[in-house]
């Protein structure tokens, strides 16, 4: 068995893991002479009586000392003769979970350790269920305390019991219970004496020699562009770390999301020049064609990877202020960082039973599924075909805080349905669409709705809740570049903008506001200035053309799940 | 996962990470320390960009009290790779007389900490990549790769952002910054056969030779220049000496040493019984916490 091994520990509080790693280190002589001699006088006026603390080792922070707990994850790098190992060691208290989540992010292995007096609590379901969730394969359930129990075979079978119904419910595949003490060091790098019912390997042994390669491997190539290298006119490179498949000069690959198709001209694996990379490299790509790509696309062969702005995602929330619904975050997924938004919450999930919970918010620590929709189409895909795709957190704007993290679990792959559309003219927008003030959080948001596409002979509700638009009037989308005439309540056409003619009837833009046009001249005008804004200045615009009351008024409710 | 061996990994890593900084950062730099991690993390950075030259400074912040050997060994380097260099002495520091014999930490504060602080504001730099590697110490283990620092360029251990996966969050306020530590995964080992397999030059105190010393509090400190204080009874011996570390001659220990080959030095490490930091006096100063506090304030 080779390579190197990436796991963490977990469980609740005062399990034992930040001992039970120490004690790995101290037996498997992995301390320098100056920790070792540091770790017993740090013990001495320690919370065990001069007993060697191993979890001196591990809490580095005055914090962490002073209170006796792990408040952040701490990263320790050991070698015995058959592995490499960085384990990442991590905070029990729920307080401290996404600091958890972290280490799970990061692991290939988790080992949960469940203590023998206390059996599985809440804090074990909600670490399992954690790192499952970041995409851990591998687990390894290690009964903590076995001494305090007196190395009960009977009770090391009740919990073995619990922990197969945890595993079970939530499609654990490869997990090992192994009964330990972090303390005595029973089972931990040597076989216990007082275990004799216990047949298996010890936990040093089962970590070096388990084997965590992914029978599964993603399919096709794919490469999420980091930066576009341009020392000169005649190099043009596009860099970023191959995430899946292997790559060679001459194959053809294409560019997402412009969907182009061009051929590897050469390639560098750092600064060397190579025929072939692979998965795990970072590579330059030069393409023998000029090709629509920047940061945040993806470079693919083969791989079926999605462009879509929808689609739902588990999240796990880790920030203090809560989940709002409709207020716009910074979703980063692959190299891509974008605006987004959460539609709905589909429904919470109870760490402990797994239940699904209905809900209107989702607090620090709650894991729940929702619906997210991005400012653009992005290439994105499902967290279970090709990880890095389809994992993203969300940042607050104001705060810049991690807000959650999540995995994507369905793309609605074919984007959004148009809302008006003949042939293929498609035009976007929600003029017949409920805005709501919601009280709750002082933030005007879009009702959420069946998402649904009128075509030309289609009545249209032209009075709701909050707008009342007139019989006759035309909408007019810059965006598409299509407009829409409304005759007596029906679609009576939709056509290009370069075919539509204004007639003297009330135009609306796609959102339903008023378009201040009065006259063929304004309409020119208006469109010509439209072509020669940039994104930036895209507000001076609509302020200066549009008019939100006049068809529109604004409506309050305190009901947060309307929106 | 790939069948990259654990170096590849390591430095396609770190090749990610830098290249992130430069995408998203808005006026990144990168600390050069003239030791071994720090030119390591140069290499990356070269190779991180080729055939790009890396699109941000180098920045040394100079104590004024390194190795001779050092400053030259940065000058040549900054000129064979064609690559902006800039250099930050803390100008007060020197006028007062601060010195590492009559100030102790204060010394530390004023020409490390402060002349850190001094030249990120003094250029505006948003994100600062630093060589801290997590099994230096127990607080390095604890932080970030991108890792937040306030206006006052703090470190808040209790309240890091959450990092997921390779999601890294750059986002910041005005006179915010980053530090962002791209072999924080490296151990030593791991350095030393890095250097060897890609050949990379490293300072030539880094090699057992016939050096200048004194024995002073358990330490082997060598007498760089006639600045040197010596107290009574010492007096300087030729000693074949290494260093594992690098910093401010006389705040930094040497080890005996035979070892005047990379595959030497490797075999040395591999053997040791202390950690490397133990060569550095200025850690052991001030206890186990010493440099999570030193950090709080701003020390790298």
């Amino acid at each position: 068995m080779s390579g190197l091994l990436k796991f963490i520990t977990c469980g609740s509080v005062d399990d034992g893991k930040s001992t039970l790693i120490g004690h790995i280190l101290y037996d498997s002589k992995l301390l320098y002479a100056d920790q070792e001699k540091a770790l017993i006088l740090d013990s001495k006026v320690g919370s065990r009586g001069g007993a060697i603390d191993y979890s001196l080792l591990l809490d580095g922070l005055m914090a962490e000392r002073e209170q006796g707990i792990t408040i952040d994850v701490a990263y320790r790098y050991f070698t015995t003769d058959k592995r490499s190992f960085i384990v990442a060691d991590t905070p029990g208290h729920e307080e401290y979970t996404r600091n958890m989540a972290v280490g799970a992010s990061f692991a290939q292995l988790a080992i949960i350790l469940v203590d023998a007096k206390q059996g599985v609590l809440v804090q074990t379901r909600r670490h399992s269920r954690i790192c499952a969730l970041m995409g851990i394969h591998h687990f390894v359930f290690a009964v903590n305390k076995m001494d305090l129990v007196g190395y009960s075979e009977d009770r090391f079978n009740e919990i073995v019991k619990d922990i197969n119904e945890l595993s079970e419910s939530l499609g654990l595949q490869d997990v090992v219970i192994i009964p330990v003490s972090a303390t005595e060091g029973d089972n931990v790098t040597v076989k216990s004496e007082n275990t004799p019912w216990y047949t298996g390997k010890t936990l040093l042994d089962h970590l070096e020699t388990v084997d965590v390669t992914e029978t599964e491997s993603e399919t096709g190539f794919y490469m999420p562009v980091q930066r576009v290298c341009r020392p000169n006119h005649e190099f043009r490179g596009f860099q970023g770390q191959i995430e899946s498949g292997k790559i060679k000069v001459g194959q053809t690959i294409t560019t997402l999301p412009s969907n182009e198709t061009a051929t590897v001209k050469s390639l560098l694996n750092g600064s060397t020049s190579v025929e072939e990379a692979v998965t795990g490299q970072a590579v330059t790509i030069q393409l023998d064609r000029e090709v629509d790509v920047s940061r945040g696309c993806v470079l693919t062969d083969q791989a079926q990877l999605s462009v879509a702005k929808s689609f739902t995602a588990t999240l796990l929330w880790m920030d203090d202020s809560r989940l709002t619904l409709g207020k716009e975050y910074l979703v980063k997924l692959g190299t891509k960082r974008i605006p987004g938004l959460i539609r709905s919450i589909k429904y919470k999930i109870d760490v402990n039973t797994g239940e699904h919970i209905s809900a209107d918010y989702i607090a620090k620590n709650e894991i729940a599924l929702c619906e997210i929709e991005l400012a653009e189409k992005i290439v994105l895909d499902e967290f279970k075909k090709h990880k890095t795709l389809g994992e993203m957190i969300l940042i607050d704007r104001v705060s810049h805080m991690t807000s959650a993290c999540g995995v994507l679990e369905t793309v609605e792959n074919d984007g959004e349905k148009p809302y008006f559309q003949k042939d293929d003219i498609k035009v976007g927008g929600y003029v017949f669409e409920e805005f709501y003030f919601n009280l709750e959080n002082a933030m005007m948001s879009k009702a959420g709705s069946d998402k649904k596409t009128y075509h030309v002979g289609d009545e249209v509700p032209v009075v709701g809740d909050s707008f009342k638009y007139p019989e006759y009037f035309d909408i007019l989308s810059v965006d598409d570049g299509a407009a829409v005439l409304i005759r007596d309540g029906q679609v009576e056409d939709i056509q290009r903008i370069e075919d539509y003619r204004y007639m003297g009837l009330p135009v609306v833009d796609e959102r339903g506001m008023e378009l201040l046009v009065k006259s063929r001249a304004d309409l020119a005008k208006f469109l010509e200035e439209a072509a020669d804004i940039t994104p930036e200045r895209r507000s001076e615009l609509h302020n200066k053309w549009l008019r939100f009351e006049t068809y529109r008024k604004v409506v309050c409710t305190d009901n947060f799940w309307v929106i | 996962m790939s069948g990259l061996s654990h170096l590849d990994e390591l430095e396609a890593e770190a090749i990610y990470i830098i290249r992130e900084v430069a995408a998203e950062c808005e006026k990144p730099v990168m600390l050069y320390s003239i030791g071994k991690d720090s030119s390591v993390m140069l290499h990356l950075a070269l190779k991180a960009f080729y055939p790009e030259k890396p699109p941000f400074p180098f920045l040394h912040v100079n104590t004024t009290w390194k190795f001779q050997e050092m400053i030259k060994f940065r000058d040549k380097t900054a000129k064979d790779l064609g690559i902006e260099m800039l250099e930050y002495i803390n100008e007060d520091g020197v006028k007062q007389g601060i010195n590492p014999f009559d100030n102790g930490s204060a010394y530390t504060d004023i020409m490390k900490t402060q002349a850190l602080k001094q030249a990120l504001n003094k250029y505006g730099f948003t994100a600062a990549f630093g060589g801290g590697r997590r099994d230096e110490e127990k607080s390095r283990a604890k932080e970030r790769i991108f890792s937040f620092r306030n206006e006052n360029h703090a470190w808040d251990p209790k309240n890091q952002r959450p990092e997921m996966w390779k999601l890294y969050n750059t986002e910041i306020n005005k006179g915010e910054s980053i530090r962002v530590f791209p072999i924080s995964n490296w151990t030593e080992k791991d350095i030393w056969q890095y250097i060897k397999r890609e050949n990379i030059p490293i300072v030539p105190l880094y090699f057992a030779k016939e050096r200048p010393v004194v024995y002073r509090d358990g330490n082997i400190i060598m007498v760089d220049d006639e600045r040197m204080r010596l107290k009574p009874g010492e007096k300087p011996e030729m000693k074949k000496v290494r260093f594992r570390t690098l910093g401010c001659y006389p705040l930094t220990g040497g080890i005996l040493s035979e070892a005047d080959t990379l595959d030497a030095i490797i075999e040395e490490t591999l053997s040791s019984v202390e950690s490397e930091r133990t060569s550095r006096i200025i850690d052991s100063d001030g206890g186990t916490a010493s440099m999570e506090k030193r950090k709080r304030e701003g020390y790298f």
